[in-house]
This record gives C-alpha cells, sequence and structure tokens, in this order.
C-alpha cells in the first residue's frame, strides 16, 4: 500500500513516503518557514524522486494536531482534499504521539511536548511496550507545572521528547527532579515513519478528518465564560 | 468548432465555504455556498480563527457537492481557480490548499484569482461585459471604483480612504442595536424612515472619486449621543434613512461622474452591499438618464461571497494563460493593479 504521511503542526515540515513496509523516503526541513508555501512543493519532488504519481497513491496519514493552529489546518486541509478527490482513505494521527513514538527507546513513558505560550505546553503521556505507543493521559492543552504534577503520580521516570522541551527544561526540573530525562536534541520532531506506522491501522472518511486543536478558539473560550457568569448571576 | 471551457471554483476568504463550477466564464453548472453566519453572529463579527475552523470542517463537502450537482468529475474541467487574496489569511489558505491538492491529484492548471476581480466578473454571469467599464465596488471591506479598459485589467480610480460602507452600516447598526450583520437591518429600516436628520455627505476635494465614511459614521454616533443627553428619543427608521441617503448619495454621484469622465460603455454594481435596496434604486434612478451606459446589477446571490464569480474571473485569467504554481501563498493584502 503506497502511502504518503505529512506532518505540519510544528515548524517542522516533515513528509514520509511507504510502500507497505517499505519506507521510500522522508524528508524533514526544520526552519520558520511558511507550510503554505512549501508544503505542496515539497510532497509534489518527493513523490518525483520515488516515481509515485498522485494517481498511484492508496492512503494518506496526517497528523492532525494538537500544534500551531495554521498549521495543522494545511496539513489535514492537503491531507482530506487529496485523499477525497484521489478515492482513498485518510488516517489522522496525533502529533504528540508522532512524536513520542520517535524516541529511540522501546519501553517506558514519554511525554511530547510542544510550546504552547505563556507556561502551557501541548502534551501527551504515552507509554512504548515492544515497539507500539500507547496512551497513558490523553492530549491536552495545559500549564507545565500542573501537568507534570500529575506525571509525579506515575511514579515512574518520563522521557521528554521534542524541540520544545528544552523551553520548559527548567519548570520541569523543579516539579520533577531526576523522575524527568530529557532526550535534547536526539527527538526534535517526530519521524515521518513514526506517522506513517501510525497511521497503518487507522482509517478514516476524508470529509470527517478534522483538527484536534485540544484548546478552544480564544473568542469561543471568552464567549462561554461569559454565558456562565451571565448563567451564575440568575441562579 | 472551439471546445467549451469548465472551470472549478474555490472561494474561502471570509465567512463563507464556496466551490462552483462555470462554463465558458458565462454559464454557472453548479454553485454550493455555505455561510458561518449563525456561527459568527455571537460575536458581533466574523472572528478569523472560528472562520478558518468552519472552513476546514466544511471544505470536502463544499466541494463534493459542487460536483454533484453538475454530475461532473475533475477529468471535465480545465482549470482550478482560487481566491489567493485579500481576505483572512487563515481562511484564505484552507481554500489555497484544497486547489493545490486537487490541482496536483488531477495534473490541472491552477489560478490565484483576486477576490474583488470575482466580485466584478459575478456581472458576467449575468450579461456579457462591454469595454470599457466601470465597477463601484462595495463590500464589508471594500468601497472602490474600479476601470477596466479589457478583460484581466483593473484600475482603481478611487477608493475609501477610511471604512468601507460596509463597515460603517455595521458600525452604525451596533449605534441602533441593531443585530450582526447591520447592513440588510439599517436598508429595512431605512425604507420606512425619512431623510429627517441632517447628516453630511462627504465628497472630499473636488473631482476626487475617494471616498471617506468615518466622518459620516462619527456624525450618527453623536446623533444619538446628543439625543440621549436632550433627553429626546430617536427614531430608528429616520436615522437608518439619513444615513443610507448620505452613503447612497455620494457612492451615486461619483459612480455617475466617473462613468461620464471614463466614457465607459457599462456600469457593473459589485460586492456584498449591491444587495443593498437603497443603492440598486439610486444608481437605477441616475443611470435611467444616461442613455449610453448600460447599468448591470446582479442579483443577490451573485452579490455576496461565492466561487462562480471566482471561476468566471478564473477563465479569463485562463484564458490570457495566467498560472499559479504549488507554491501559491494566500495574500490578505492582495492589491488588484497587480495580481
Ligand atoms: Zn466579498
Amino acid at each position: 500500500m503506497k502511502t504518503l504521511a505529512i506532518d505540519t503542526s510544528t515548524y517542522a515540515l516533515s513528509i514520509g513516503l511507504a510502500d507497505g513496509e517499505i519506507l521510500l523516503a522522508e524528508q524533514v526541513t526544520n526552519v520558520k518557514k511558511n507550510h503554505s508555501v512549501r508544503v505542496m512543493p515539497a510532497i509534489e519532488s518527493l513523490m518525483k524522486e520515488v516515481d509515485l504519481g498522485p494517481a498511484d497513491l492508496e492512503k494518506i496519514v496526517v497528523a492532525n494536531g494538537p500544534g500551531s493552529y495554521t498549521g495543522v489546518r494545511i496539513g489535514v486541509t492537503i491531507a482530506k482534499t487529496l485523499g477525497w478527490t484521489l478515492n482513498i482513505p485518510v488516517a489522522a494521527v496525533s502529533s504528540l504521539a508522532a512524536l513520542a513514538a520517535s524516541a529511540p527507546v522501546t519501553g517506558g513513558l514519554v511525554c511530547p511536548i510542544f510550546d504552547a505560550r505563556r507556561g502551557q505546553v501541548f502534551t501527551g503521556l504515552y507509554r512504548l511496550v515492544n515497539g507500539t505507543v500507547q496512551t497513558v493521559i490523553a492530549d491536552q492543552n495545559i500549564l507545565a507545572t500542573a501537568w507534570c504534577k500529575q506525571l509525579l503520580q506515575q511514579e515512574e521516570t518520563v522521557l521528554f521528547v521534542g524541540q520544545d522541551s528544552h523551553m520548559h527544561e527548567k519548570a520541569i526540573m523543579e516539579e520533577m527532579g531526576d523522575a524527568a530525562v530529557f532526550a535534547g536534541a536526539a527527538v526534535p520532531y517526530a519521524r515521518p515513519a513514526a506517522l506513517l506506522a501510525l497511521g497503518k491501522k487507522l482509517e478514516t472518511d476524508p470529509a470527517e478528518v478534522v483538527p484536534n486543536y485540544a484548546r478552544l478558539a480564544e473568542a469561543e473560550a471568552k464567549w462561554i465564560e461569559a454565558n456562565e457568569k451571565k448563567a451564575a448571576g440568575r441562579e | 468548432m472551439k471546445k467549451d471551457t469548465y472551470i472549478f471554483g474555490i472561494e474561502t476568504s471570509c465567512d463563507e465555504t464556496a466551490a462552483a463550477i462555470v462554463k465558458n466564464g458565462i454559464e454557472i453548472i453548479a454553485s454550493v455556498v455555505s455561510s458561518q453566519i449563525e456561527s459568527h453572529k455571537r460575536f458581533g463579527g466574523v472572528v478569523p480563527e472560528i472562520a478558518s475552523r468552519h472552513h476546514v470542517e466544511q471544505i470536502i463537502t463544499v466541494l463534493n457537492e459542487a460536483l454533484e450537482q453538475a454530475g461532473l468529475t475533475f477529468k471535465d474541467m480545465d482549470a482550478i481557480a482560487v481566491t489567493k487574496g485579500p481576505g483572512l489569511v487563515g481562511a484564505l489558505l484552507i481554500g489555497v490548499n484544497a486547489a493545490k491538492a486537487i490541482a496536483f491529484a488531477h495534473n490541472l492548471p491552477l489560478i490565484g484569482v483576486h477576490h474583488i476581480a470575482g466580485h466584478i466578473y459575478a456581472n458576467r454571469l449575468l450579461e456579457e461585459m462591454k469595454f470599457p467599464l466601470l465597477s463601484l465596488v462595495v463590500s464589508g471591506g471594500h468601497t472602490e471604483l474600479v476601470y477596466m479598459e479589457k478583460h484581466g485589467s483593473f484600475k482603481v480610480i478611487g477608493e475609501t480612504r477610511d471604512d468601507a460602507a460596509g463597515e460603517a452600516y455595521d458600525k452604525v447598526a451596533r449605534t441602533l442595536n441593531l443585530p450582526y450583520p447591520g447592513g440588510p437591518h439599517i436598508d429595512r429600516l431605512a425604507a420606512k424612515g425619512q431623510d429627517a436628520y441632517a447628516l453630511p455627505r462627504v465628497r472630499l476635494e473636488e473631482g476626487s472619486y475617494d471616498f471617506s465614511f468615518s466622518g459620516l459614521k462619527s456624525a450618527v454616533i453623536n446623533t444619538v449621543h446628543n439625543a440621549e443627553q436632550r433627553g429626546e428619543v430617536i427614531v430608528p427608521e429616520n436615522l437608518a434613512a439619513s444615513f443610507q441617503a448620505s452613503v447612497v448619495e455620494v457612492l451615486t454621484e461619483k459612480t455617475v461622474r466617473a462613468a461620464k469622465e471614463y466614457n465607459v460603455k457599462q456600469v457593473l454594481l459589485s460586492g456584498g452591499v449591491a444587495a443593498n435596496k437603497g443603492l440598486r434604486a439610486s444608481l437605477e434612478t441616475a443611470f435611467s438618464s444616461v442613455k449610453e451606459v448600460q447599468l448591470i446589477i446582479p442579483p443577490l446571490s451573485l452579490c455576496t461571497d461565492n466561487a462562480a464569480m471566482i471561476a468566471a474571473a478564473g477563465t479569463i485569467l485562463f484564458e490570457q494563460g495566467k498560472r499559479d504554481g504549488m507554491e501559491m501563498n494566500g495574500h490578505p493584502g492582495l492589491d488588484i493593479e497587480a495580481f
């Protein structure tokens, strides 16, 4: 099964191509440049490089967040449009799970980190078991310090991965001490191969694929808050 | 025999997700518009992040419906046309990237279209263009007089220096406690009222085709404020009528003057505010005595944002050989004279 994988949920632009168990190509560029301009040319040239045309594709795997809102939407839009118009399934994979699965370990707890500004992170907790990834705590948007308190309850060492994790290293070390280990530069972003592997068992109708933002739009959150206050005032 | 040209159009620049198929630049084969207005009403205006979220959710349903309406596939299409600007950048990117994916999948030419060029070309779905022509473009974000010497050539001879007419409508509507979007409410109230409040007509310097509506908007707010202080009751119908009379009078006068000076054969009304009954009636009256100029006013469905207009404008660009590459981006401030 010829599969294309796309991850644009962080600064890294990741494209992967596989034919069944064979990984044909992986391309990652890790620069702060405009995804909208670069993704389609990157897909086009990488597919050409391995002699694949759009009609050869049998499946698309996409990282559907959390991460940069705009970045996630670009990847999801391309994936679902390609899937729909080529009449092939799309697999939506957590961007954080793909990062966790990229850790060079075969077991233990792995915590992927994307910075979410103002001391917050997009994160989740995963356990690697014999090369598979299991969700321990679901993806969420949370203050790094509050998240560490949850991780401590696991009473186990946690491996932090992702290039944003160093931004929160100090706060995490203060909360967790020896229970926190950092992969550092070894695992800066998700490998397209990890995304391809995670997408293998998933399939969604392309029209149904949507981003997981793990956070309400700011205007929506404020609107809900204002309505709750109004409701509370009536009681 | 010349082969028919089918262009697939996509529009996501603001709060409508739209797709359409147009034949030979003049005939709508399919047109689908999914409006988000209900979702944005609670915020009193379009929230960009929420607009982008709706677009990515709706896009495939809308694209699919356009093909189904037409009973065609992308194999029948000659090119994909998409709005590349101006507009909300996050919203534009959904349409742009969907268009790129389709163009790549089916090896079709990709054509980026200017949103206002689309609004102007909506008129060609009604009546063939005769050059030179003048278009009065009035929408939520634009108030412009655009001169066209030939297909695909746009010269802005006048534009707003502050608020667009549509923005002034929304702000005045808020002052009168009318719900968003305010334009239709003002138009409806104005039809029932009299031009009883002496509001200014801002014509700017002699000979200018530019517009300014912020002074008028302030005059409305002051009128309401002063009445409150004096304990007087404002008659909303009359204030709406006075405001609309000022806007419509200035728009009509400048359009008629430009039409004569530039010796145009046609005047096309374009953009969402073109749905305004007061403006339509005023232009019709004014041009009824200018026999050499044909006035075209599109039906409401073609005034507001849609993708048929993008496909119509895209057809001309396609015929002129204009193409965009896979690196095409969304341009929130795209210039119509340079695109
Ligand atoms: Zn518009």
